[in-house]
């Protein structure tokens, strides 16, 4: 039978909604456990969050000064050393897995199956190539731990709620190289929801025309409770920073409501919303691409149009 | 310092991906095969630290057929002092290909390996990192800035949480991300330069790797499409529309 360790993504002591998504592909592998693994330097606060998901059977918590900050060299040895006696690691495919990951994949010796959007049996996966553009039934070998990462957008969070599994401190002998060292993290201070787990995102293009015209996104999105992306063309120009662009080369997202305003919907931004519940355009011309996948459409000028549904939701 | 360069042929990126009706590949007869974009990048990247007098030697290395040899032209091309050319005829999975790097390095002893964070065909995102495992070194991946000094690489990261700064001792391995640098175009003088730049040539089987490809591909599909929806006239409808569905 299947044990599954699910390795747990944490940043300012707070769990990150992907690591619950993570359990939700390790529920469909049908094992008989689900372990969570939260490597941290002061873990409690983390760990009991990770105890109320539903279909976790244990949380285990290394805590250690170095595993302050989330470097991969750091925690491959720990995470391959906790490894033993699982027949699989699942690790959220955010840059925080892709980062750490391939690395306890390359320590164990084994394959890495990357982006698992479903679960087709205990050791048959479906993912995405070419950009999705193509998607892939790949089977691992039973014999050897399965790595995976879990593509976030495919997966809904695991409820919370009536779980409360047993958090144990674990010890792993596992030497630590100093090598590699963090310097800071410099974040877009913000009291909007998180564009990765917000369950609705309006995001702006090139329409949007400047970096000052970009409040009006802002505005909007700060109006209905919206977190806020961009389209390649909209962060190339300048007018926001990268880690606002949705798409392939971006976040790959998939909220609930997303609002594409003044963005023509090139194939590589579609990429990056395809599993959004429902997709609204919004853009002056009426050919653009975008609209081949809006559920909602309406042609016309952001700038008038805005105005027009903060004042529809008054 | 050396510089070591992955240098991986793709199916250009403005090529529409066609899914075989049979599910068993995707159409790769008589399409456009380029530079993976991210290898463009690190190899950009190796440039301008050779330009900079920071390294001396820059090293592409190719993993493919024997036909690979017109792709390593295009690397010398842009400035590559030599390439390697680890000729196999069988798609290798990122940890074989983590295996062969670390022989050549072994061999060549180059302070940084700058590899592409993923090839843009089977969307991977594995090489580096397991390559900085196998050698024991410092990852930083997805780079977007890269400045070597004082035997170290600090490199500023693309990550969700925004942009991360760490410092790697060298010899490290550093994959880049898109907005790292834009790399230059291939001038024709520089093609007729390239003739005469050496390529070595290794079969792979002759390098001591263990093919070791845990996984299969069993089937190809295209992926689920959306349905194109409606439209509406105005704000007043769209915002109707979402109250109904319960999004506002």
């Amino acid at each position: 039978m299947s044990k599954i360790l699910v390795i747990a993504e944490h940043l300012g002591g707070k769990l990150n909604s992907s690591t619950a998504r993570a359990v939700s592909a390790a529920i469909a592998v049908k094992g008989e456990a689900i372990d969570v693994l939260v490597l941290a330097d002061s873990a409690d606060a983390i760990a009991a969050e990770a105890a109320k998901i539903d279909g976790v059977s244990r949380v285990l918590t290394v805590a250690r000064a170095e595993n302050a900050h989330p470097l991969a060299a750091v925690l491959a040895p720990q995470i391959a050393k906790a490894a033993a006696g699982y027949s699989h690691v699942f690790v959220p495919s955010t840059t925080f897995g892709k980062d750490v990951a391939p690395r306890v994949a390359a320590l164990l010796g084994v394959a890495q199956v990357s982006d698992v959007m479903s679960v087709e049996a205990a050791h048959t996966f479906k993912r995405p190539i070419y950009a999705g553009n193509a998607i892939i039934t790949v089977e691992a070998d039973a014999t050897h731990t399965v790595v995976a990462t879990i593509r976030s957008a495919s997966w809904p969070a695991a409820t919370t709620g009536v779980n409360s599994a047993p958090v144990e401190a674990l010890t792993v002998d596992a030497a630590l190289p100093t090598h590699t060292r963090f310097v800071e993290l410099k974040q877009g201070s913000s009291d909007r929801p998180d564009l990765q787990s917000a369950s609705k995102v309006v995001s702006g293009g090139r329409g949007v025309g400047s970096k000052e015209n970009f409040d009006i996104i802002f505005k909007f999105a700060d109006k209905i409770g919206a977190g806020v992306g961009a389209s390649r063309a909209a962060v190339d120009a300048g007018y926001v920073p990268s880690d606002l662009q949705v798409g392939q080369t971006g976040k790959i997202i998939a909220p609930e409501l997303y609002m594409a305003i003044g963005i023509s919907g090139a194939i590589q931004h579609l990429t990056g919303i395809k599993d959004a519940g429902t997709i609204v355009a919004i853009n002056k011309d009426g050919e653009a691409p975008i609209f081949e996948v809006a559920d909602f459409g309406l042609v016309g000028d952001l700038f008038k149009i805005i105005p027009e549904l903060e004042a529809a939701l008054n | 310092m050396k510089i070591l360069v992955g240098y991986k042929r793709v199916v250009d990126y403005n090529v529409r991906i066609q899914v075989k009706p049979d599910g068993s590949g995707v159409v790769t007869d008589g399409v456009k095969l380029s530079a993976n974009p991210f290898d463009d990048i690190a190899l950009e990247e190796a440039l301008r630290l050779r330009e900079k007098g920071v390294a001396e030697e820059v090293i592409v290395v190719g993993i493919g057929p024997a036909d690979l040899t017109a792709h390593l032209r295009n690397g010398l091309a842009m400035g590559a002092n030599r390439a390697i050319h680890v000729v196999t005829g069988d798609a290798v999975q990122p940890l074989t290909a983590a295996r062969v790097f670390l022989k050549l390095i072994e061999k060549e002893q180059p302070g940084l390996v700058i590899l592409g964070k993923q090839a843009i065909d089977d969307d991977a995102n594995q090489t580096g990192q397991m390559l900085a495992a196998l050698w024991d070194r410092p990852q930083a991946t997805f780079a977007s800035k890269v400045e070597i000094a004082d035997g170290k690489a600090t490199v500023t990261r693309e990550v969700d949480a925004g942009l991360e700064v760490i410092e790697a001792e060298l010899p490290a391995v550093i994959t880049t991300d898109l907005r790292l640098n834009e790399p230059r175009f291939i001038k024709l003088p520089d093609i007729m330069k390239a003739k005469s730049k050496p390529i070595d040539t290794i079969e792979l089987g002759s390098l001591g790797v263990e093919a070791n490809d845990q996984l299969k591909t069993t089937h190809y599909a295209a992926p689920a499409k959306r349905s194109k929806g409606v439209m509406v006239k105005d704000a007043a409808e769209l915002v109707a529309a979402l109250r109904q569905k319960g999004l506002l």
